[in-house]
């Protein structure tokens, strides 16, 4: 009781010199707690568009992720079907996602040809309604998906997709896609709607004709591009695509590229009419500390079904993600050590002028009695005081300055994105930061009091009281 | 019958060391302190005086010899169990006073009392019947920045005897008060050494204090050259 009255009463003794120790470290536990909360939310809004993407682990026929990509259509997933059913029923995997969808990766040109443009492009074939529910998943509720205006892919027409925005203006769409920020070009915009669907100029002569019914897409106002990609067989095939809208992914490498299309149409572009296969089965899990756990279980299920399928997650398959994280764990790591090291010199100095003006103080209470470990325990207890009451102060500005940034509707440009992001920090679900910097404060104050305590202690008394 | 005494010192010496140099501040000095009484130790400035209460209220030891506090002997002791000692057998009033200065009065005196793990009951008890014995008990609130000299003296003085001690050391109690307080403070002391029967040892050159004096151990260049007693 008298130890934490007298080191209380002490704080507040020389007011001056205790407001200017809290107020360092306020100033300090502020920086690390909106930094901390800055990374964190750098890490949430990565996690959230890689895995609204391209889910949190994907399946691949073995050597596809190292080899396959240039040919994909020799690294398909025969008898998808059956391996998407064994995932989909599986007691251990089925609580824990959200979607399991087969898609298609691929390569080839896309041509508009009435604007005498074409592209080579990148081509995700998705089963759009598992696409548009993939987009809706918000773990940490950032409404990333309504600050991009991401919009849903046509469900109705597997003639219809989006493309990129960089795509969109390479390709001479920005009239007919109502592209933001772009300008006509010499040659682009024109003769864009087709009501017949067919162009003077084109490579649909390509196209490998399928058995199936040719469905009759809405195409009142879609623009049309014709996408050419190489079979399995090598042969090449051309497939008519309309483009609902020209989204923006965020990265530019993904927009000037980017092609997405019904699952049907890319099955036929790849594989003609050969065996419709899948190049990948991508899940998408509730929550992304599952993935340890639902990747085991697949590997588990791979294995005991004798199948020849692996298993890559989020962190291999994007791994820019693995190496931001990397990158501001180690600048926050860095601003922490800065000010740990700012902490501990003001506690340090702030304890050891107290020491120094309490001399006769500490003589006079170890005469009457009180113990070497009762002077470290009064004088550790005062730098751990200050130092958590300095922590507390930051931590409740730090709290207020992050709800300003987050209402103020700045932006900013991370490196590699295309398009301005929102400049905010993440507020929930960062108590085990808070407290993290609080106790790791608290901690720090502790060790940096213990030096001048100890000190303290170990003084004579007959010097203590002797001091001049 | 006479008691034992409450300090016994056998050839005590105390040497200190500053660098290459040997200073000796006590040198083979043997003496008896006898108990409930009023002693003091005279001697002029660097005699030794304030080495010799050091020793006496162990609060440094000895280079060579024996002593014996309260039927304890001290020099074998380790640190904590001294300072357990020191905080059930001694009371120590010093020049400055040396009160805590974010304690008000009655906290000061209640403060030994805290060390002995006593009750907060007993020690408001306790504590404010000797605040009223030195009269301050209408001070019990006040911080020492609140209090003159004589009155911080006053406290200082409770809070030696609170506890009960065997034996009381003060170390020139008087030298920074005027001379009325002074007066005042030592007849508090002779008065509260009546009360209590605690044993008070004094350094002084203050003559009003030396006039108190049962017993008198004259020092000079460390060495004891000196033991009157009086009858009171």
């Amino acid at each position: 009781m008298n130890t934490l009255k007298i080191a209380a009463r002490n704080i507040l003794r020389n007011v001056r010199r205790s407001s200017m120790t809290i107020l360092a470290i306020a100033v300090g536990t502020m920086s690390m707690l909106i930094f901390g909360e800055f990374v964190a939310q750098v890490f949430v809004a990565l996690e959230t568009q890689n895995v609204t993407r391209s889910g949190h682990i994907s399946v691949f026929s073995s050597g596809y992720f190292n080899y396959g990509s240039g040919n994909p259509a020799a690294y398909g997933i025969h008898d998808y079907r059956s391996v998407l059913g064994l995932i989909a029923e599986d007691p251990v995997l089925k609580p824990l996602i959200n979607v399991v969808t087969p898609t298609i990766n691929l390569f080839g040109i896309a041509g508009n040809f009435d604007a005498e443009a074409s592209k080579t492009f990148f081509g995700l074939g998705v089963i759009p309604a598992d696409f548009n529910r993939m987009h809706l998943w918000d773990e940490h509720q950032l409404k990333l998906a309504a600050f991009y205006g991401i919009e849903p892919l046509n469900e109705r027409d597997e003639t219809h997709g989006q493309i990129g925005v960089g795509l969109g203006r390479i390709l001479g769409l920005c009239g007919p896609l109502k592209i933001p920020g772009c300008t006509k070009q010499q040659g682009g915009d024109q003769m864009i709607q087709t009501p017949s669907g067919q162009s003077k100029r084109d490579f649909s002569a390509l196209e490998e004709k399928s058995d199936r019914p040719t469905s009759k897409p809405q195409r009142g106002v879609a623009p049309r591009l014709d996408l050419l990609a190489a079979t399995a067989a090598s042969a090449p095939n051309v497939v008519n695509f309309y483009v609902d809208k020209a989204v923006s992914q965020g990265v530019k490498e993904y927009d000037d590229s980017l092609v997405i299309m019904n699952f049907s149409l890319a099955q036929q572009l790849l594989y003609g009419r050969g065996e419709r296969q899948a190049v990948g089965i991508v899940l998408q899990l509730h929550r992304t500390e599952d993935i340890p756990v639902a990747r085991a279980r697949l590997e588990q299920l791979i294995k005991e079904k004798g199948l020849d399928l692996e298993t890559r997650e989020l962190t291999e398959l994007q791994p820019f993600y693995k190496q931001a994280v990397g990158m501001f764990a180690a600048i926050f790591s860095f601003i922490s050590a800065v000010m740990a090291v700012i902490v501990l010199f003001t506690i340090v100095n702030t304890m050891s002028m107290s020491v120094m003006e309490r001399t006769h103080e500490i003589g006079t209470l170890r005469a009457m009695g009180v113990k070497k470990r009762g002077i470290t325990a009064q004088f550790v207890l005062e730098g751990a005081l200050l130092g958590l009451i300095g922590a507390t102060l930051g931590l409740i500005v730090g709290s207020a300055v992050a709800h300003i940034v987050n209402h103020a509707g700045l932006t900013w440009q991370p490196p590699g994105q295309a398009v301005p992001t929102p400049l905010k920090v993440l507020t929930h679900g960062v108590s085990h930061l808070m407290f993290g910097i609080w106790i790791g404060l608290g901690v720090l104050s502790t060790i940096a009091a213990w030096v001048p305590a100890h000190r303290a202690a170990r003084m004579k008394i007959v010097d203590a009281l002797g001091h001049v | 019958m006479r008691e034992d005494p409450v300090v016994v010192f056998e050839n005590v010496s105390k040497i200190y060391k500053m660098g290459e140099v040997s200073i000796p501040a006590l040198n083979n000095v043997s003496l008896k302190i006898p108990n409930r009484r009023f002693s003091m130790v005279l001697g002029p400035s660097g005699s030794g005086k304030t080495t010799l209460l050091n020793m006496i209220g162990c609060l440094d030891q000895p280079t060579n010899g024996k002593i014996e506090v309260c039927g304890e002997r001290v020099a074998e002791i380790s640190d904590d169990r001294i300072s357990e000692f020191r905080a059930r057998n001694i009371g120590f009033i010093f020049q400055n006073f040396n009160l805590i200065p974010v304690l008000s009065a009655f906290e000061n005196v209640e403060y030994p009392l805290t060390l002995l793990g006593m009750g907060a009951s007993e020690r408001r008890e306790r504590g404010m019947s000797i605040l009223e014995s030195v009269g301050l008990s209408d001070h019990s609130r006040h911080r020492p920045n609140q209090l003159s000299g004589g009155q911080k003296q006053r406290v200082a003085i409770a809070r030696a005897l609170v506890k009960g001690p065997g034996l009381v050391l003060a170390d020139e109690p008087t030298a920074n008060l005027d001379s009325k307080t002074g007066a005042s403070i030592i007849d508090l002391m002779y008065k509260i050494q009546e009360q209590y029967g605690a044993t008070f040892v004094f350094s002084t050159h203050d003559p009003q204090l030396i006039s108190h004096a049962q017993d008198v151990f004259s020092i000079r260049d460390g060495e004891l050259i000196e033991h009157r007693s009086e009858g009171r």
